[in-house]
């Protein structure tokens, strides 16, 4: 017999991002954990930005998820510790970069005041998703959504979005 | 609902996260002016996605707020149903696009003072969250934690962009300069800590500004030798925003901002 646990996992793991529909919550790093107490579920979640417009709809879809199925949840927001795109998974990296996003560097250390210096960065080169070409330069450092900056290939001329590491 | 026994004797002073929660909400809400009005597409992007992480900054330090306060106040009634009195931000982050004009004087939006506000005040906030990282109030230390990955991008965005129009065209150096006369003065507010502020220092829940001001200095002078633009002369008037003095342009601000919430209390969609 498969746990209450489990069956949350199994419905819960397949929800897609709101905004980057191939990966899914759980490939992104943004379903934490599930757990239970009491014979009470809980879900915690924990959100990408502090503004991501998508976290009140990725709160919806789980309980719908599981009011389909005859199950209900306290769905907790957790913020620490804060989500980084390191916990993006390996086989999301390679969706992401399928779907024309390329995939974030690791992410650098937060305590570093000259991360916002432009010479820190110099050294990341972003490769393309399409050709695959290194020789890459940014456009702007926001793009479609928070997480991602503007970029172009200045071998096969596309424009890109590179997920931001964070 | 009980301070103490929700989290602790470790929360940070109400007034305190209502600062923080402030400015955020302020400047947000500020620049989201920029929303369909940006110099390029890129900007007006970039604008609108900074001001959604400050949104979000407010947002977490609202519901921290209200948690605490209790008696049926939320983010919404912190948000929108406090005069400009109430609010406790910085003044610099409340003022117009544009320079000091005379009466109700109105002017076009001005990048320069943009980019100049967002350099100056980002490069402070960097340092504050990453300080308060090791706040004695565990959600404040979350939020800060969070917030100073999202610093580090507008601080960046703003350097850039202080950097490119400071040592740019002779209009763009002009501009960038007029920007930074007109607003470093409101930055003397960072370094007089309010009684709200000088409470949370002593209870080890807020962070002492003044130990910040050498790093931000550096930071500063750094940015502008890079930019070819001179540092302005300190001194003159230390604005009282935090503690609730306000210029007359933060009630035209929350006007805006407000009107909504208040001609349809409750309303959903």
């Amino acid at each position: 017999m498969v746990s209450t646990v489990q069956r949350a996992w199994d419905l819960l793991e397949t929800i897609p991002d709101p905004e980057i529909p191939v990966v899914s919550i759980r490939e992104l790093g943004i379903l934490r954990e599930i757990n239970e107490r009491d014979g009470e579920l809980e879900v915690v979640i924990t959100p990408t930005y502090s503004g991501c417009p998508a976290m009140g709809q990725i709160e919806d879809d789980v309980r719908a998820a599981l009011a389909a199925n005859d199950l209900r949840a306290a769905v907790v927001t957790r913020l620490a510790p804060a989500w980084t795109t390191d916990w993006i998974t390996d086989e999301a990296k390679q969706k992401l970069r399928t779907f024309g996003i390329s995939p974030p560097h690791a992410a650098p250390e937060v305590s570093v005041v000259w991360f916002a210096r432009a010479a820190a960065n110099v050294a990341m080169a972003v490769a393309c998703p399409h050709c695959g070409s290194a020789n890459t330069t940014e456009t702007s450092h926001f793009s479609s959504t928070a997480c991602k900056a503007l970029y172009k290939c200045l071998d096969c001329r596309e424009p890109f979005d590179y997920f931001k590491p964070f | 609902m009980d301070r103490a026994r929700l989290d602790g004797p470790a929360a940070a002073p109400i007034d305190y996260l209502l600062h923080l929660a402030d400015n955020a909400m302020v400047l947000g809400q500020r620049n989201a002016e920029w929303c369909g009005h940006g110099p390029v597409l890129e900007e007006d992007i970039a604008m609108a996605n900074m001001s959604l992480d400050l949104i979000g900054q407010a947002r977490l330090l609202y519901q921290h707020a209200a948690a605490l306060t209790g008696s049926g106040t939320t983010e919404d009634s912190l948000a929108y149903f406090r005069d400009a009195g109430q609010f406790r931000n910085y003044m610099l982050l409340e003022l117009p696009h544009h320079g000091p004009l005379a009466g109700t004087a109105a002017a076009d939006r001005d990048y320069a003072t943009t980019i100049a506000r967002n350099f100056l005040y980002s490069a402070l906030m960097l340092l504050v969250w990453e300080s308060l990282q090791e706040s004695k109030d565990p959600q404040l230390a979350a939020i800060a934690a969070k917030s100073l990955k999202e610093t580090r991008y507008h601080l960046r965005h703003a350097r850039d962009w202080l950097v490119r129009l400071g040592d740019g065209t002779p209009e763009s150096h002009a501009r960038m300069q007029a920007a930074l006369d007109h607003l470093m003065p409101y930055t003397q507010e960072f370094w007089t800590p309010s009684p709200p502020e000088a409470e949370a220092m002593s209870g080890g829940t807020g962070v002492d500004t003044r130990l910040l001001r050498e790093a931000w200095e550096a930071e500063v002078d750094a940015a502008l030798a890079e930019a070819t633009l001179q540092r302005p002369r300190p001194g003159g008037y230390v604005p009282r925003g935090k503690e609730g003095l306000h210029s007359e342009h933060l009630s035209y601000l929350l006007a805006e901002m407000q009107g909504l919430a208040r001609q349809h209390p409750g309303a959903l969609w």
